[in-house]
């Protein structure tokens, strides 16, 4: 087939599938200009078919993104400023050029593609070769992301039935917007306001789609969102938007990302995630970040500033973040929580992996203003080569946080000595009654633990592996556990040649 | 088989403020296939340099000489390959490792090491019923299996799982550093036997030791006795008696 038939091939199926399942509505050949200005954002709107109240919040966060000047307070150096008038805001997907075979995509990113075992298809998907995902079509169909052991459509289809049954609504967020038009608008933007800050506001302002979920009362989520979600992994955009709802009584657990590196053409990610949980409702939100990192120079990498949030609205609510960060170029993350409802808690388990030239500055904030709230940090920093790690974390105790209690730990390990471990606490108590706890603790790896471990027949990465992922334990353990095995295969490839 | 271990004119050296110190100067030293070796020596004589040079530890740089193990030039070797090739290090003071599983610890190293060798790894049940029999051998509580890798292990525990792991990963060439050291004498009875188990034709043992005692249950064939980085006298193991009645004194005397 000739190459311009084939690419043609490729967007049709492409679009096919996309229709199919709703991400976008209008897939055209079309692409909006260059530019972000309100003309861009009245045709986002109206290629999503959009109602007239989002379009207004729409440009009004754009009104307000104008005023606002891009955050400087993060530790992560000097990047070069983002020129946000040359980009495209609204294309159909896949639609950028990408490297026309494997041999032209980094080397590095492929033997790590080996080491993590996926087939060699799914590695050009990956890597945005241009026609992979119509080779792969043929037989596998086109979105399949990583999980190469299911057929995606007939799973899908299977658990949308299985979600329909117990009432569940899991859908592109711009099919709520159609769909369910009373719920986003009720929810939306209530927990990160478009005014929050530089990045959330331009996210409100040109959001193309993500994910909504609604737990009504008393359901329990009767899947974990994880393995649905990996799998329509690749469509996530440059400006996710995801909005999660459990009402009173609900629970549910959601994942998202996944441990194969995905290289992307947008240099930019500023996602937004809002949760609400309602009286007794639980969220537990896991994330695997691993977007490219760049090359072993730095690079190419990815700049990922997210907005994540959660506010437990009900009484004994929860809300659960556990996130492991190994990849993008510039990580800059504060999945939060609003500890409102009396009784509440608030849980942030982190591993942040940073290597060669990455820079993370992560954290949480723990904002408790009901009484008898509890939240949990457990933050680990893992730093090496050139890299720059940073925990920022905030706890507020507001002044009806009566008896409220926040447990803080943080952990650095350091590989190699050119890289930054930082922990920048702030602690903020403004009721008597509350009790607070920080712990932290700095190390490096040993030459004592390797050579203990060589002198048991270990290789050093395998030694490097087995020592951080002793490191990381306390959080490893709380992601859900299909995906723990995988998290750390990822530590120890994500770290490999970082010692010696 | 005459020269399973062979080392000849070995010298090292460690950085010592930028300018090399020499600890070890000049070892001559051949442990023939099947026998128990001990070297007895006072304090800084160079006794764990010599092991941990033996093992493969890059701190300490090999400045003169050769080791031979088994035909193969073993200082060429990475400390993995050394493991692999049958060289096992007690270690004097056995490193915690946090938040690594024990019985994980030692199934990924075994397996490693099988590997290496061309053997079939063991699954989780062979392994964990081989760790457990052996284990038992050596009066380990079970838990310690359950536990972080020699995390708030006691001093006898910590030894105690020096001498599993040798059991599990089958070595030809066991090096025991001060393993006796700050062990009660059930647990020192307990270890010798745990060695005494392996001997065989083709084990062959290097026992660093300050005390007697443990050559009490552990017989050894020959013993060294190192001071100043050089072996100064080797007899059979009524050596090892006259050291206990006269100390060192007088072997320092004859040295200098």
């Amino acid at each position: 087939m000739p190459a311009v038939a084939e690419t043609l091939n490729t967007v049709e199926t492409l679009t096919q599938s996309s229709y199919k399942w709703g991400f976008e509505t209008a897939i055209e050949m079309d692409l909006a200009p260059k530019g972000l200005n309100e003309d861009t954002i009245r045709l986002i709107s109206a290629r999503k078919e959009e109602p007239e109240w989002l379009l207004a919040w729409r440009l009004k966060a754009f009104a307000t993104w104008q005023k606002m000047e891009p955050p400087r307070w993060a530790r992560v150096g000097d990047h070069p400023p983002i020129d946000f008038q040359d980009a495209h805001y609204y294309a159909a997907p896949k639609k950028k050029p990408g490297p026309k075979s494997l041999d032209e995509v980094d080397p590095e990113l492929l033997a790590m593609y080996e080491k993590l075992g996926i087939p060699l298809k799914e590695r050009a998907i990956l890597a945005g070769v241009e026609g992979a995902e119509g080779e792969a079509g043929e037989s596998d169909r086109p979105q399949v992301a990583v999980d190469a052991v299911f057929d995606s459509v007939s799973v899908a289809t299977t658990f949308r039935s299985t979600l329909a049954k117990a009432g569940v609504i899991f859908c592109p967020i711009s099919e709520a917007v159609r769909e369910h038009p009373d719920l986003v608008r009720q929810y939306l933007g209530t927990v990160v306001p478009a005014s929050d800050n530089f990045y959330a506001a331009l996210n409100s302002a040109v959001f193309t789609d993500g994910s909504f979920v609604f737990i009504p009362k008393g359901v329990r989520c009767p899947m974990e969102l994880s393995t649905y979600f990996r799998i329509n992994a690749r469509n996530t955009g440059q400006f996710e938007r995801t909005l999660i709802i459990a009402e009173d009584g609900a629970s549910v657990s959601y994942l998202e990302g996944c441990t194969a590196p995905m290289r992307d053409e947008n240099q930019l990610h500023a996602a937004v995630v809002e949760l609400i949980a309602m009286d007794d409702a639980s969220i537990k939100y896991s994330t695997v970040q691993n977007w490219y990192p760049g090359d072993s120079e730095g690079r190419g990498g990815i700049y990922n500033f997210v907005t994540k949030r959660g506010a437990c609205r009900g009484a004994r609510s929860k809300i659960s973040w556990t996130q492991v960060e190994t990849g993008s170029s510039i990580t800059w993350k504060y999945p939060s929580c609003i500890l409102q409802g009396e009784g509440s808690v608030g849980e942030f388990y982190s591993v942040a992996v940073t290597n060669n030239h990455q820079q993370a500055d992560t954290g949480t904030k723990m904002i408790h203003i009901g009484r008898d709230t509890r939240s949990t940090i457990v933050a680990k920093t893992i730093s090496a080569g050139q890299s720059d790690s940073t925990y920022r974390g905030l706890v507020r105790m507001l002044p009806k946080a009566s008896n409220a209690r926040n447990h803080t730990q943080c952990d650095s390990l350091l590989i190699g000595d050119r890289c930054g471990a930082h922990t920048v606490p702030y602690i903020e108590n403004r009721n008597m009654t509350a009790k607070i706890e920080h712990e932290a603790t700095t190390s490096k790896i040993s030459e004592d633990q390797l050579f203990y471990c060589r002198s048991r027949g270990l290789s050093e990465e395998d030694a490097v592996g087995l020592i951080v992922n002793g490191f990381c334990k306390d959080v490893l353990k709380e992601l859900p556990m299909e995906f723990a095995v995988e998290a750390q295969k990822l530590l120890q490839v994500s770290l490999e040649g970082s010692v010696g | 088989m005459s020269d399973f271990l062979r080392i000849e004119g070995l010298e090292a050296s460690i950085d010592d403020n930028g300018s090399p110190k020499p600890i070890l100067k000049g070892i001559d030293l051949v442990i023939p296939a099947g026998e128990v070796h001990a070297i007895m020596g006072p304090n800084g004589s160079g006794k764990s340099t010599l092991s941990y040079v033996l093992a493969g530890r890059e701190d300490y740089e090999v400045t003169g000489g050769s080791v031979s193990f088994k035909g193969q030039d073993l200082l060429a070797m990475e400390p993995e390959e050394r493991a692999a090739a049958g060289v096992f290090l007690a270690f004097q003071a056995p490193v915690e490792l946090p938040g690594v599983n024990n019985a994980n610890f030692l199934r990924t190293a075994v397996n490693a090491v099988r590997r290496a060798r061309g053997e079939e790894e063991y699954d989780a049940v062979q392994f964990l019923k081989a760790a457990r029999t052996k284990a038992k051998a050596l009066s380990m509580p079970e838990d310690l299996l359950k536990r972080n890798v020699n995390v708030g292990f006691s001093g006898g525990e910590k030894k105690r799982n020096e001498v599993l792991q040798m059991a599990m990963l089958n070595p030809s060439l066991a090096i025991l550093d001060e393993t006796d050291s700050g062990l009660d004498i059930d647990a020192l009875r307990i270890v010798a036997e745990g060695v005494n188990a392996l001997r065989s034709p083709s084990f062959s043992a290097l026992v660093i030791t300050h005390h007697q005692r443990l050559l009490d249950y552990l017989v050894p064939d020959k013993v060294h006795v190192m001071a100043r980085g050089r072996i100064l006298r080797t007899g059979g193991p009524e050596l090892a008696h006259q050291l206990e009645a006269e100390g060192y004194a007088s072997f320092l005397a004859e040295a200098a």
